[in-house]
């Protein structure tokens, strides 16, 4: 039981830390340029393809995500000069319908391309092991590369937020853009590079999630719904609040599923418990976000005030 | 004037097989609901991202009564309308507390937990559904029979027109407009605006939740797939291909939309190169980046400016 | 003394570190116009959004009747008799003139939970709304759609959606803004003739407007009440003056008058 709760945890950890990944991106969009972009999924899943042809195109794991990243970018840069940038003064109905279009055309450029069937990734050897977390506690090691990546990520993102020009400009964005305007920021490049880097973000999340699940057309969607629960618990437009709110839809899915039905279990009766537990584990970050809205209804973070 | 267009359909009939019938029936049915997010995004500005989730509450409605072998469309319709009112009631209570970027977000992630609900109710079929009976009326209408089930149809949709005629003209609709345009003003002329707000999208969901009774029976098979989080945005290209804020422009819109979904492959096919259809979805897409980067307002403006150019 | 319909008591509103209104406290008599002037920033708008209740003070009270008003919110002060019009233009751009007003009567015709019948058939809605637009001289543009109306009609009609919800007391936010002269004057007389029958508080920049139909005048400065007097006592208060030194306009504005 307690060997179960600690790799659970892990687990969630390692979600909320993907999680961070695709939110990170989308929360900043959201709060600087305050557009509704459905797409971001697709970037995940833009990442995910490169990186796995990438990867088999040189033989190495570590060249294929290296040249994987700024492909990523690059996407990120042409969507934002050829769509996004129009959408700006658009009405958030708008954004929604042109990035839903988005969505339909990454889906089916990549099914023109590698095709409908699911590719699957396999690890190199040095990290397709595991690792003693704790003494008896053996852990994927790949897993556990996330966490430390997306713990890395996290605090590369707060450093450039918190520390950098391009993070006061951002941060002088997401609280007033006019002023931001007025500051003489050149705010289209700006916007760019945001997208930018938020896409490869988001397609990093996608790569590092490969070798775990199948990588096929569509598959970021569901995650982009996640990140969108992330983003309102944390609040628009905060890293930290994202960050904070990831780990806890991390946490709180992952042990959810597991630990849920087993607590039902010894609730009610076995048959009901088998029911109602998958139901309501799936139905629990939900529940939690609706929570979290009763009491601060602009999320744990509100970058924005007044 | 779309209305009668469509009557003539049925002439034709006698000359088509019953796929037409069939696919027309899913058009009004999809129009029901389209009609159903207009009314609060059109007339009420409230740009709901998960309004899929009433027709597949409306459909499960169905299909549980059906599972349970209660297939009286007298029992199963009214139950159909508290359950969605309920939902709609809790989901819209929460919503409506935010606006904006967040109101779109929320409504796609409840859409999202009752999806998932769905799916996991294994009682139900989860993910793949389950089977449906079509409902009866005593003996009053056979839904079995594709023409009556195509007037008991167009029946509910002339009706729900006339309703949200009324609705829109009536002094409650004049607020609902009147909150769409300038909520602030609305609130400081002595409104409740949340109130008012929360009703429409109550009313909405219930009559999204008729559309998902119709589609269970129209399918005779319920499964989470019919509120899958695409379904809502469909709905939401609909009314807008139609023109939103509109009566006819929702019905204009579903059937624009669901023919292009049936022919658009056709097309391509026989345009581009053979199987290239498969790939439609490619190009709805751009299409529909192109329909709100340069045709806003929809066919229906589209229209309305074309006979004012001619007229 | 006439009967005080508003008070507010050591009000005070701040946004982050800076302080909109500081604990201001001043009387409004039944029956009055009260201006508000001061310099851009001085916290004016900000003042009737609470007063109006879209902003919620972070301390201090506001009484209307003698009633503690502080936390009832926006939508029932205007049933209390409370109305506001904007400082930017907010009708409802898409609505007729006609419609706007019958909406604005409507709101105090009770509940618009009415789904059935036609609201623009109402007499009872459409009748008073005649006959406010008769008043404010837009009978000619009733049908038009707010948004083809000129700027200074928007501003008149505004000025009549605040009057159809029959109000004891209206907040008026610059209703003179980026009106012409001719335009001005029209609304001035059309506030005058209010005189008597509503109390007023106005803020304005149009000194001339002020200081024409201003009872008594408030001096925010900082979100602080520096002076509250006549209009001859305001004018030669020297304090008043100092505080108008930085801004060179409003000074010979209220010398000129």
């Amino acid at each position: 039981m307690g060997l179960l709760l600690i790799e659970q945890a892990f687990n969630g950890l390692q979600f909320g830390v993907m999680l961070f990944l695709i939110a990170a991106g989308l929360t900043l969009v959201f709060g600087i340029m305050d557009l509704v972009n459905l797409s971001h999924g697709s970037l995940v899943m833009v990442g995910a393809y490169l990186a796995t042809t990438l990867i088999e195109w040189t033989g190495s794991f570590i060249l294929g995500i290296l040249l994987a990243l700024p492909s990523t970018f690059l996407v990120g840069v042409v969507v934002e000069i050829v769509v996004l940038r129009t959408l700006y003064e658009r009405d958030h109905l708008d954004q929604v319908l042109a990035t839903f279009g988005l969505i339909l055309f990454f889906n089916e450029l990549i099914r023109i391309v590698w095709g409908p069937a699911s590719l699957y990734s396999g690890l190199p050897e040095s990290i397709s092991g595991h690792v003693e977390i704790l003494p008896g506690v053996p852990y994927p090691a790949f897993r556990l590369l996330i966490i430390l990546v997306g713990l890395l990520v996290a605090l590369l993102i707060y450093f450039i937020v918190a520390r950098t020009k391009l993070g006061m400009l951002i941060r002088a964005g997401a609280s007033n853009r006019e002023m931001a305007g007025a500051l003489g920021v050149n705010i289209r490049m700006l916007f760019t590079l945001v997208f930018g880097l938020g896409a490869s973000f988001a397609g990093l999340a996608g790569m590092m999630l490969g070798p775990l699940t199948s990588v096929e057309p569509g598959m970021g969607e569901p995650l982009l719904i996640l990140a969108f629960v992330v983003i309102i618990i944390g609040g628009i437009g905060s890293i930290r609040g994202a960050f904070i709110a990831a780990v806890i839809v991390g946490l709180v899915d992952t042990l959810g599923r597991v630990f849920l039905p087993m607590l039902l279990r010894s609730l009610v009766a076995e048959s009901t418990a088998d029911t109602v537990g998958p139901a309501l584990a799936s139905m629990l970050i939900y529940i939690l976000m609706a929570g979290i809205l009763v009491f601060r209804p602009r999320g744990l973070f509100p970058a924005r005030t007044g | 004037m779309i209305l009668l267009a469509l009557i003539p359909i049925l002439i034709q009939f006698l000359e088509m097989p019953v796929f037409y019938t069939e696919m027309f029936c899913r058009i009004m049915i999809l129009a029901l609901a389209a009609m159903s997010l207009d009314l609060i995004l059109g007339f009420g500005g409230m740009v709901s991202f998960g309004h899929a989730v009433y027709l597949g509450i409306g459909a499960y409605t169905v299909g549980i009564f059906s599972y349970y072998g209660i297939d009286n469309g007298f029992i199963q319709f009214p139950v159909t309308l508290l359950v969605c009112a309920a939902f709609a009631l809790v989901i819209g209570m929460m919503s409506l507390r935010t606006s904006g970027v967040y109101f779109i977000m929320i409504t796609l992630a409840f859409a999202q937990m009752v999806y998932f609900l769905g799916i996991s109710l294994e009682e139900f079929g989860g993910d793949d559904g389950m089977p449906a009976y079509r409902s009866t009326f005593g003996g009053l209408i056979d839904l079995y029979d594709p023409l009556s089930f195509y007037y008991f149809v167009f029946a509910m949709l002339l009706a729900v027109l006339y309703l949200c005629h009324r609705i829109i003209h009536s002094r409650f609709g004049m607020v609902l407009q009147g909150c769409k345009s300038n909520e602030a003003r609305m609130q400081a002329l002595g409104f409740p605006t949340y109130r008012y707000k929360l009703a429409a999208f109550i009313i909405s969901g219930m009559i999204c939740g008729i559309a998902g009774a119709l589609f269970a029976n129209w399918n005779e098979f319920v499964s989470p797939a019919a509120m899958h989080w695409t379904r809502s945005g469909d709905l939401l290209i609909m009314v807008i291909l139609g023109g939103m804020g509109t009566l006819f422009g929702p019905v204009l819109g579903t059937v624009l939309f669901l023919l292009l979904e049936e022919y658009l492959p056709e097309w391509m096919d026989a345009l581009l190169f053979p199987g290239a259809g498969e790939h439609w979805m490619g190009v709805l897409g751009p299409l529909l980046i192109l329909l709100v980067l340069f045709a806003r307002g929809g066919v229906h403006s589209l229209l309305g400016r074309l006979s004012l150019r001619h007229g | 003394m006439a009967e005080v319909l508003l008070k507010t008591e050591e009000l005070t509103k701040s946004f982050g570190g800076l302080v909109a209104i500081q604990e201001l406290s001043m009387e409004v008599e039944a029956g009055e116009i009260h201006a508000v002037i001061g310099p851009n920033g001085a916290g004016k708008t900000t003042l009737i959004a609470q007063l109006s209740g879209s902003l919620k003070p972070d301390s201090g009270r506001i009484l209307f009747e003698n009633r503690d008003i502080t936390h009832v919110p926006e939508y029932r002060r205007s049933a209390l008799g409370l109305a506001r019009s904007f400082q930017i233009t907010s009708v409802l751009k898409n609505f007729s003139a006609l419609d706007n007003v019958a909406l604005a009567v409507q709101a105090h015709a009770g509940h618009s939970f009415r789904f059935w019948s036609k609201a623009r058939k109402a007499q009872e809605l459409r009748e008073p709304a005649l006959e406010i637009l008769e008043k404010i001289g837009l009978t000619d543009r009733m049908d038009m759609p707010a948004s083809s109306l000129s700027h200074g009609e928007q501003r008149q009609l505004e000025l009549a959606m605040a009057l159809a919800t029959r109000p004891k007391l209206l907040l008026l936010d610059e209703p003179m803004a980026g009106m012409g002269v001719e335009e001005s004057q029209k609304m001035v007389e059309l506030l005058q003739d209010l005189k008597g029958t509503h109390t007023l508080v106005l803020i304005e920049h149009d000194m001339d407007a002020v200081f024409a139909l201003a009872d008594r005048i408030t001096v925010l400065v900082y979100g602080e009440s520096i002076a509250c007097d006549t209009p001859e006592n305001i004018r030669s208060n020297p304090e008043v003056r100092k505080a108008y030194l930085g801004d060179g306009e409003a000074i010979t504005e209220i010398e000129e008058v």
